[in-house]
């Protein structure tokens, strides 16, 4: 990025380079729209809602999203959790974010998850009676490693027979699962323990940092997010893989080999959401059960998509619904609102994300840029194509 | 040495397949039962993407359906008199919470018809948000109206047929499975038959096919394109209502959180592997069902002697994981080949517009 633009005025006829301002109001305005009109849907429904909660309250709201905000930022340890949520968040919205830009759509982010955190919980079992400088980077790069693998079966699928990853992702999502269920069920079933899991980590278990929980793992995002950004728009195989993700056959023309892109793309999605899963279980669970009831792979596409594939902006969009997360649990205390209302907030803002070509003609919002994430286009329009390959 | 060690083997094949069909008798309609909501789901998939629009949002429109058909007949049993017909133990509060979760569910396909294809938004991101919508709508609802313990409007029985057809061979028990089942069950395998025969024998099924592998051809010859994708995906949401409902109101009689537990993704897996057809999708669905009641009847009733060890020292949830990889593998091509209809997923733009 380079820094705020001189104030100087642009020499006559030359192209005037936009401001930062107006440079942030061209990217940030239609979902900063989408975030508030979800609010003011919320709202209404707290209130429609509200003679089921403590009789009907027109101010509900104001005192649920109150209540909101400091569950979120209110303390250190409340702006902690905050970071803490929005960790796994920030790396797998990576994970589908960075298939966006290659026109690939990664819904897979949720399977390449419970595979990074199995196979870290493999190694870090393996590693128990190791020290935390081996048995911690080695278990990160297990998980690492598993979730690359599980990004790799759907990326070689596409390249070499066509199978569309939208379905093969979804369906190692569930292989994910009851792999994880047999797993931890079976060989790696702890002896101290009353329901089906592993016995909490010794060794491979990341060390606090800040606050009640805030654990290494918070770094990977900050180092992942500039490393992303400068691998996507700096290098040379991001430039390929925007090249592949705006337009396959121009890509080849140039000579760039679409199929290995794809390839390198899923799986360095898979290391992403492999490491978010790695992370989360070693810093913040500190053992595998054998149901692992997460949504992040899910709430990935709507962070991937509110930061518009892009991962400065999946960075606030991540902290946006982390912070969201971490403060559900005092709304529902103090305002009697259910935690289940961030779910509906995501799915609102992603709703005015998706119909941005109403938003923008009812409120006449002029954008310079145009659409949200234009690789899209290349993903769902492939989805019937796999007989041409 | 193959011969010597093939008979061992051979053995163990003959033991498996005495053993599936003493055991599928007895699992018949368990299996059925279980396939029924993933068949209608894949009817509502089929529905969408032979007229050319993808559909994840299928687990959605099921999670809403099982919510609204189990809080209408709730509400309507404190309301309205419990009228009761012979046939089928229909209610009208039972009659009230199908109504209520068909016309939610095709409510939501219109809000998926109109962001696909009026808006020509990417259509797996409009699955997407109905999937989160879903999970989220119903678990808001579901908290603060279980705080209040509501009355259940119970559910709907099974039809009941003279006990001597059931006790002829063979015949009995697929009666047994398919014909003695509830009134959603039922209206399952009928339109299984009556939507594959419409697709390859009718009007409206020769226009669906051309709109989903190629518009503009259909456009050029007179079809409305946009205004049969609309029509489809909406009568689409009609059967995933019915099996949302089917999981409260007949099949059990409670909602709980996120109770589809992937049945609307296993409903995709099966119109893939059954070629986007519906007698497919239900062969595919009872084929799915089979490996998941198999992993049941190992852990059980495991078969004696070394078949048995074999089978016991797979891992279970691997039965459980097969109709995914199945599915991968088809999509693939290693073992035959499914292709989607052509159109699927490209948003349509009249000629005149685009010009």
């Amino acid at each position: 990025m380079t820094g705020p633009a001189a104030p100087a005025a642009p020499a006559e006829g030359a192209p005037r380079r936009r401001s930062l301002v107006e440079r942030v109001r061209a990217v940030a305005l239609l979902p900063a729209i989408a975030i508030g009109l979800a609010l003011v849907i919320g709202g209404i429904v707290i209130i429609l809602s509200s003679p089921l909660i403590r009789g009907f309250d027109l101010a509900l709201p104001l005192v649920a999203y109150r209540a909101l905000a400091e569950g979120a930022f209110g303390s250190v340890n409340a702006v902690v959790n905050t970071l803490v949520n929005a960790t796994p968040l920030v790396l797998a919205g990576l994970a589908v974010g960075i298939g966006f830009k290659a026109g690939l759509f990664n819904i897979g982010a949720q399977g390449q998850f419970l595979l990074g955190a199995l196979s870290a919980t493999v190694a870090a079992i393996a590693l128990n009676d190791a020290s935390p400088w081996v048995a911690i980077p080695l278990s990160l790069l297990a998980g690492m490693a598993g979730g690359l693998a599980w990004g790799f079966i759907p990326g070689f699928l596409k390249a070499f027979t066509g199978a569309h990853e939208v379905v093969t992702t979804i369906m190692l999502n569930f292989v994910a699962i009851h792999l994880v269920a047999g797993v931890i069920s079976g060989p790696l079933r702890g002896a101290e323990v009353t329901f089906a899991r592993t016995d909490d980590f010794a060794a491979a278990g990341l060390p606090l940092l800040i606050g009640r929980n805030g654990h290494l793992g918070l770094l990977f995002a900050l180092v992942a997010v500039p490393l992303a950004w400068w691998i996507i728009y700096r290098s040379t195989v991001g430039f390929e893989i925007r090249t592949v993700g705006a337009n396959p056959d121009a890509a080849r023309y140039a000579g760039m080999h679409p199929r290995w892109i794809t390839i390198l793309t899923m799986s360095a999605c898979g290391l992403l959401a492999g490491l978010a899963g790695a992370g989360e279980i070693l810093g913040e669970v500190g053992y595998m059960p054998a149901s692992y009831g997460t949504t992040v792979g899910f709430d990935a596409i709507a962070v991937a998509l509110l930061g518009r594939a892009h991962p400065i902006g999946i960075l606030f969009a991540g902290l946006l619904f982390g912070a969201m997360q971490a403060g559900a649990g005092l709304m529902q205390v103090q305002a009697g609102v259910p935690a289940q209302m961030v779910g509906l907030l995501q799915a609102i803002i992603l709703f005015f994300l998706a119909a941005e070509l109403i938003v923008r003609q009812v409120l006449r919002v002029r954008t310079g840029d145009g659409e949200l994430v234009p690789e899209l286009q290349t993903v769902s329009q492939s989805y019937g194509d796999q007989a041409s390959r | 040495m193959d011969a010597i060690y093939g008979i061992p083997i051979l053995g163990l094949v003959i033991q498996f397949v005495v053993y599936l069909v003493e055991a599928f008798p007895v699992l018949a309609p368990t299996i059925v039962a279980a396939a029924t909501p993933i068949a209608l789901g894949a009817l509502c998939g089929f529905m969408n993407e032979r007229s050319g629009v993808v559909n994840i949002g299928i687990e959605g429109m099921m999670l809403t359906a099982a919510f609204v058909a189990w809080w209408t007949a709730s509400v309507a049993a404190q309301l309205v008199p419990d009228l009761r017909l012979a046939v089928f133990g229909i209610t009208l509060p039972l009659l009230i919470g199908l109504t209520a979760a068909i016309v939610a569910a095709m409510l939501v396909s219109a809000v998926h018809a109109w962001l696909s294809i009026s808006v020509r938004a990417d259509q797996i991101i409009s699955g997407t948000i109905i999937n989160i919508f879903a999970v989220a709508i119903t678990g808001y609802l579901n908290l603060l109206i279980s705080q209040q313990s509501p009355p259940s409007a119970g559910s709907f029985q099974a039809l009941r047929l003279p006990s001597a057809i059931e006790d002829i061979p063979v015949v009995g028990w697929l009666v047994d499975a398919f014909i003695t089942v509830g009134p959603i069950g039922l209206s399952m395998l009928i339109s299984v038959i009556v939507l594959q025969v419409l697709l390859f024998r009718s009007r409206w099924g020769l226009r669906t096919r051309a709109v989903g592998e190629h518009p503009k051809a259909a456009e050029t010859v007179g079809i409305d394109v946009i205004r049969l994708r609309y029509r489809n995906v909406i009568l689409g949401g009609a059967f995933a209502g019915l099996a949302g409902a089917y999981l409260t109101i007949e099949f059990g009689s409670a909602f709980q959180g996120e109770m589809t537990a992937g049945r609307g993704f296993i409903a995709l897996a099966a119109l893939i592997f059954g070629r986007w057809t519906p007698i497919g999708a239900l062969g595919a669905a009872l084929l799915f069902t089979t490996s998941i009641g198999l992993e049941r009847s190992i852990r059980f009733a495991p078969p004696e002697g070394q078949l048995g060890e074999l089978l016991t020292a797979v891992p279970l949830q691997f039965y459980s994981a097969l109709p995914y990889l199945i599915t991968i593998i088809v999509l693939a091509g290693v073992v035959g080949r499914s292709l989607a209809p052509a159109a699927v997923g490209k948003p349509y733009e009249r000629e005149s517009k685009a010009a």
